[in-house]
């Protein structure tokens, strides 16, 4: 069954088309991957998957239901999550604050309850305590809670971003270019924590440059350029897509 | 506690300046006699080398900070006794300044919304108990509240356009609300008398008691203000606060964790504008007489800076800041010429070596678990 469905989904900026007609379904349970030379639109793609550009056509279907033009706090809270191409982590807060407002939409502690601070109100906040640092662990940040998120290892970084995102308790996870600026061993360790998360019932879209990755970890992986989807296919096939190496490579190559 | 009481009782035996230095020794007394590892603390304090001492100040920060509230309690409570009537007149004015520091922390501090034209939130609160109590003679008591719901109503009203807008433009836009109201207040004779302002407004009296002492206003306005800083203190380390926090830190990211960010901004608008219309009422009715001259631009600024200079977001930081920026100009009236050149030299210096204000806002320890 499909995820997400997106149906003829077009954004101009003013005659620019970054993206034209695009069609994409995720499935459930599974690691889409979503490639394509620098500008062909990926990242745009996400942007109008989580509100932040209204379409200029097109519809996008989250789990059966039209989620075109919802704003982007109301999708998470449907269970669309994701992480930035350049980091946005909230830099001042610590590791932990960073995952506890990933949280926040799971809490139920309003103002009053806050100012009063009963029984209930206490054992919410020490739960919630608990499950970040459970989160922090689960994404190998455990032990590094209080460090400042801005102070952390780049890797780190990367890693708590995923964490925060997590913590919204998603469906479909975005991921974008999650590996950038990572050495070999920490993108072993990226991919058995992406694998962790799709194991753990949480369908993943992947923006990736690093092909090896893709088509190591992807069930099925797309590939964009300038602004269309040139190919739609296991990671077998997309290897040898002549199409797909003349958008890398050049038309020589292929 | 106990040692408060007996302090207190033997006051009008030995005189103010006797029995707080009794209370001192009495303080340091059970503090080196209690025991720790089967010492006196005293003795095993003692027995520390200068880096362990310091080591255990810093590991323990609930150290100093578990009878820090007592001390500041005790300080409130001696200073009418203490000072002369000018002189708690003075910090008076200064705890009105620190429940509108408070306010805007909210919106500056927390959220990080650059709002200049605060000071109309005061002066709406101002205005609103000086007409209710001249036209109708509310009572004070009566009137605070409605004050802050006229103050936060007016928060959200300026928020609903303005907040569209961040940083310059917003700052731009607050700016001119407050001038507007000002305007406002000057120019509608039928309501407001105009710049001539509102007199006669009554001193406020509660279950037949005349509340209308230095002493009272003292109380009043102290009172006021520590219940600003409780509700903030909670509120800033709540999911309230953090979600601010996180607004103020990466807007987009904070919305793409589920955060309502319009709301919660349009939220930490209507609660700082709620707290200046609170010290408005009390402010109209101390003065008994208010005019718009008393709600400048130079207002909102002052009130900036104490936020800014105190430390944006923390909580003791703004209060801070506020007693400073009313107590220190009145220390150095002797040198009144240089004051200015003073004052701006401490905010080029704050800005260059320490951005984060006096007292920078804390981050969340997993060790001393609050949240």
């Amino acid at each position: 069954m499909s995820l997400l469905e997106i149906r003829g989904l077009c954004k101009y900026f003013s005659g620019v088309h970054a993206v034209s007609n695009v069609e994409l379904t995720v499935e459930q349970d599974s690691i889409h991957g979503l490639i394509g030379p620098n500008g062909s639109g990926k990242t745009t793609l996400f942007n109008c998957l989580t509100g932040i550009y209204p379409l200029t056509a097109g519809e996008i279907s989250f789990d059966g239901k039209s989620i075109s033009g919802f704003p982007t706090h109301h999708l998470a809270q449907l269970g669309l999550a994701r992480t930035f191409q350049n980091l946005r982590l909230f830099p001042a807060m610590s590791a932990l604050e960073n995952v506890l407002v990933g949280l926040h939409i799971h809490q139920r502690t309003g103002i009053w309850g806050a100012i009063f601070q009963s029984a209930h109100v206490k054992s919410e906040i020490a739960d919630f305590l608990k499950r970040g640092q459970e989160l922090l662990e689960y994404c190998g940040l455990g032990g590094r809670e209080d460090e400042i998120a801005s102070s952390l290892p780049y890797g780190l970084q990367r890693r708590l971003e995923i964490a925060r995102a997590l913590a919204v308790k998603p469906r479909l996870l975005l991921l974008d270019e999650p590996a950038a600026g990572m050495n070999p061993a920490e993108t072993t360790e990226l991919k058995g924590l992406i694998t962790r998360i799709r194991e753990s019932g949480i369908t993943v879209l992947l923006i990736e440059h690093n092909v090896k990755l893709v088509l190591g970890l992807c069930d099925r992986v797309t590939v964009m350029d300038s602004g269309s989807v040139i190919a739609d296919d296991i990671p077998e096939r997309i290897a040898h897509d002549p199409r797909v190496i003349e958008a890398y490579l050049g038309k020589e190559a292929a | 506690m106990v040692l408060l009481i007996v302090g207190l009782i033997s006051v009008p035996f030995i005189g103010w300046w006797k029995a707080l230095l009794l209370g001192l020794f009495g303080a340091i007394y059970i503090w080196a006699t209690e025991t720790e590892h089967k010492k006196p603390r005293l003795i095993s304090t003692l027995m520390l080398g200068r880096t362990t001492l310091l080591n255990r100040i810093r590991q323990y920060p609930s150290f100093h900070f578990s009878f820090l509230p007592y001390v500041v309690f005790a300080l409130f409570v001696l200073i009418p006794f203490v000072f002369n009537r000018y002189q708690t007149e003075i910090i008076t004015l200064a705890y009105i300044y620190v429940t509108l520091a408070i306010g805007l922390n909210y919106i500056v501090g927390l959220c990080g919304m650059l709002a200049l034209g605060y000071i109309a939130f005061y002066a709406i609160g101002a205005y609103t108990y000086a007409l209710l109590n001249t036209q109708f003679g509310v009572n004070l008591f009566v009137a605070l509240p409605i004050s802050m719901v006229t103050g936060g109503l007016a928060g959200v009203l300026v928020s609903l356009p303005a907040l569209r807008l961040r940083g310059d433009y917003l700052a731009i836009v607050t700016l001119g609300f407050g001038e507007i109201v000002r305007i406002v207040l000057n120019n509608w004779d039928s309501l407001t008398a105009g710049p001539n302002g509102i007199m006669g407004i009554a001193r406020p009296s509660l279950f037949g008691v005349k509340m209308g002492t230095p002493l009272g206003y003292y109380l009043l306005a102290g009172g006021l203000a520590a219940l600003a800083m409780f509700v903030q203190n909670r509120l800033a380390k709540s999911r309230t606060g953090r979600a601010w926090e996180a607004i103020r830190e990466d807007q987009l990211a904070a919305a793409h964790s589920g955060i309502p960010v319009f709301r919660m901004k349009l939220l930490a608008m209507a609660l700082g504008a709620a707290w200046a219309g609170a010290a408005g009422a009390i402010f109209a009715s101390r003065q008994t007489h208010i005019s718009p001259e008393s709600f400048t631009f130079l207002e909102s600024v002052l009130v900036l800076c104490m936020v800014v200079l105190g430390g944006m977001g923390s909580v003791w930081g703004p209060a801070i800041g506020a007693l400073g920026l009313i107590i220190i100009p009145e220390l150095l009236r002797g040198v009144e010429l240089y004051r200015m050149l003073a004052f701006g030299l401490l905010m080029v210096w704050m800005m260059q070596f320490r951005r984060g204000g006096l007292i920078p806002s804390m981050r969340l320890k997993t060790s001393s678990r609050v949240a």
